[in-house]
């Protein structure tokens, strides 16, 4: 065989192997949107759902992510970015700090639903805060932490040395030095991070499941110590707890889910992208 | 006596294993410019940097020996590193204003001490700027960023955002290495303006600048102090094979 012919043979078999990873996203897209789209109206997004689930709208689940996210964001950024300060900017390299990279590394490998046994343990049991919102966020926001620390410690080293050694030339403290000049510069990292981890805390099901999904509970919730829906976990019980259920509901939840997820994940980068921008060192 | 404002006696510090800087023995004038040269590597900037103790910042280096400043041991581990480093400024090889405008770079360190008083602060940048002949050419414009200024309009901001902390002792680290021969000779003219309130410490590898702006020279190399003395007989008449060969280009 020619040369040129097993380049050839080689370069339509890895174009191939590309086209089978990229064929999946496609086609989820294509068949959730298709399905999913006829669903869609102002009804299905803000009506309870009825009949005992098979028809009406998913408003109570939509509510319930939007209170998680926003409890498990609200504990986990402060406590990430601070551990990620201390990391990075207060640590020296030693057995210690390398130990606690590695439990953080750890911890974004754990499974979730590993996550969702640890919050009923903790937080449901022990601290007696009940199936509830707040076990639900701060079971969230445990699992995303990684992500915000991971995020936060790579935004402040990408701030130049420089800037700080001008700080401390000055006879600035370290302490004013981070406040003041390290933290401005890394914002935009922070935020993107802290928004890449809002996507993945609303795309979750399994730290949901012991800690504060309810399984029909067609009423928002009275307080953080309410249970209350949620998408994925809705998702997940119209798909086999409940038979006869038409099928666009389905697809239509589904599609909620992904639209709210890659939204979030869009508009981390664009966020990214112009703050980017901005910054000309 | 007096007329010294740093006195370094048996000066060693080491990276690690490294060892930097070999019993250096050297006393800085008052209101003099004193410059440092020598090829890449000899320990001149490491040099400068144990004067604001910059080198803590580095994992692993290892200091003995004395530095004086007004005869008080700046390496005493009891030293308050935030006032030794407000008296004893810094000016980098690289232009680095902060990303904020050219009023609140200068108005920055102020600040932060907590001067609130709107009319004082605006006195100090008004007067850090007219010191390093800044104020004529940006006085309309001290909202604007600073970085949209030229790089010798930075690096006068810079000297001039040290000069803010009222330091005694200005150290420069190639503060014309990224500038070109005029601006460079600009900033070398603000320097003989400085000298008559401050005490300068410049490090250079630029022979020539060395020879233009200094009153005391010391020749570096490998981590030793070769040389030191009077700029002018140390350009004509090095007593050291090794200046000789430095200065006449030999190597370097």
């Amino acid at each position: 065989m020619k040369p040129h012919t097993k380049q050839r043979i080689a370069f339509s078999f890895l174009f191939l192997c590309t086209l089978l990873v990229i064929l999946p996203v496609g086609l989820i897209l294509i068949i959730i949107i298709k399905n999913g789209l006829p669903a869609l109206s102002w009804q299905f997004l803000t009506d309870i759902p009825r009949a005992g689930m098979r028809e009406g709208g998913i408003f109570p689940a939509i509510i319930g992510t939007f209170y998680l996210v926003l409890g498990a964001i609200i504990f986990a950024l402060p406590i990430g970015v601070m551990c990620a300060i201390y990391l990075n900017e207060y640590t020296k390299e030693n057995i210690f700090s390398r130990l606690i990279r590695l439990a953080i590394i750890n911890l974004a490998g754990i499974p979730s639903v590993v996550y969702g046994l640890f919050g009923m343990a903790l937080f449901v049991m022990f601290f007696k805060f009940g199936t509830s919102i707040l076990s639900g966020a701060l079971t969230l926001g445990i699992m995303i932490l990684p992500v915000i620390i991971t995020s936060t410690q790579e935004a402040l080293r990408s701030v130049p040395k420089e800037f700080r050694e001008v700080s401390f030339s000055l006879g600035i403290s370290k302490w004013q030095t981070i406040k003041r000049v390290v933290l401005p510069c890394a914002f935009p990292g922070i935020i993107t991070g802290a928004i890449l981890g809002i996507g993945r805390a609303a795309g979750e099901t399994a730290p949901l499941l012991f800690t504060v999904a309810a399984f029909y509970l067609p009423r928002l919730p009275r307080s953080i110590f309410d249970q209350v829906m949620a998408i994925p976990y809705h998702l997940y019980v119209i798909s086999t707890q409940i038979p006869n259920i038409p099928e666009k509901i389905r697809y239509g939840t589904a599609l909620v889910l992904v639209i709210l997820v890659l939204g979030i994940n869009l508009f981390a980068i664009i966020l990214r992208i112009k703050l980017r921008r901005k910054q000309r060192w | 006596m007096s007329q010294y404002k740093i006195n370094v006696t048996k000066l060693n510090l080491w990276y690690k294993d490294f060892q930097a800087l070999k019993d250096i023995n050297l006393s800085i004038k008052s209101n003099l410019i004193t410059a440092i040269i020598g090829p890449s590597g000899c320990g001149k900037s490491t040099l400068l940097r144990t004067f604001n103790r910059m080198n803590d910042l580095i994992e692993g280096v290892r200091i003995k020996g004395e530095v004086l400043i007004d005869g008080e041991n700046i390496l005493d581990s009891k030293i308050d590193l935030l006032s030794l480093r407000k008296k004893v400024g810094m000016v980098f090889q690289r232009p680095n204003p902060f990303a904020l405008s050219i009023f609140e770079n200068i108005a920055f360190s102020l600040r932060i001490q907590g001067i609130k008083d709107k009319k004082k602060i605006e006195t100090f940048v008004e007067k850090s700027l007219k010191s390093v002949f800044l104020w004529d050419e940006l006085k309309d414009k001290l909202k604007s960023s600073a970085l949209s200024l030229s790089l010798e309009q930075k690096q006068r901001l810079c000297i001039a955002r040290t000069l803010v902390t009222m330091p005694e002792v200005i150290l420069m680290d190639e503060p014309c290495s990224s500038l070109d021969p005029l601006a460079t000779l600009k900033i070398e003219e603000l320097l003989q303006y400085l000298k008559k309130d401050y005490t300068i410490v410049i490090v250079t590898h630029n022979m020539q600048q060395a020879s233009r702006v200094s009153d005391e020279t010391g020749f570096m190399l490998l981590g030793e102090l070769i040389e030191f003395g009077p700029t002018k007989e140390i350009f004509t008449n090095p007593k050291d094979k090794r200046t000789e060969d430095y200065i006449s280009g030999r190597f370097g």
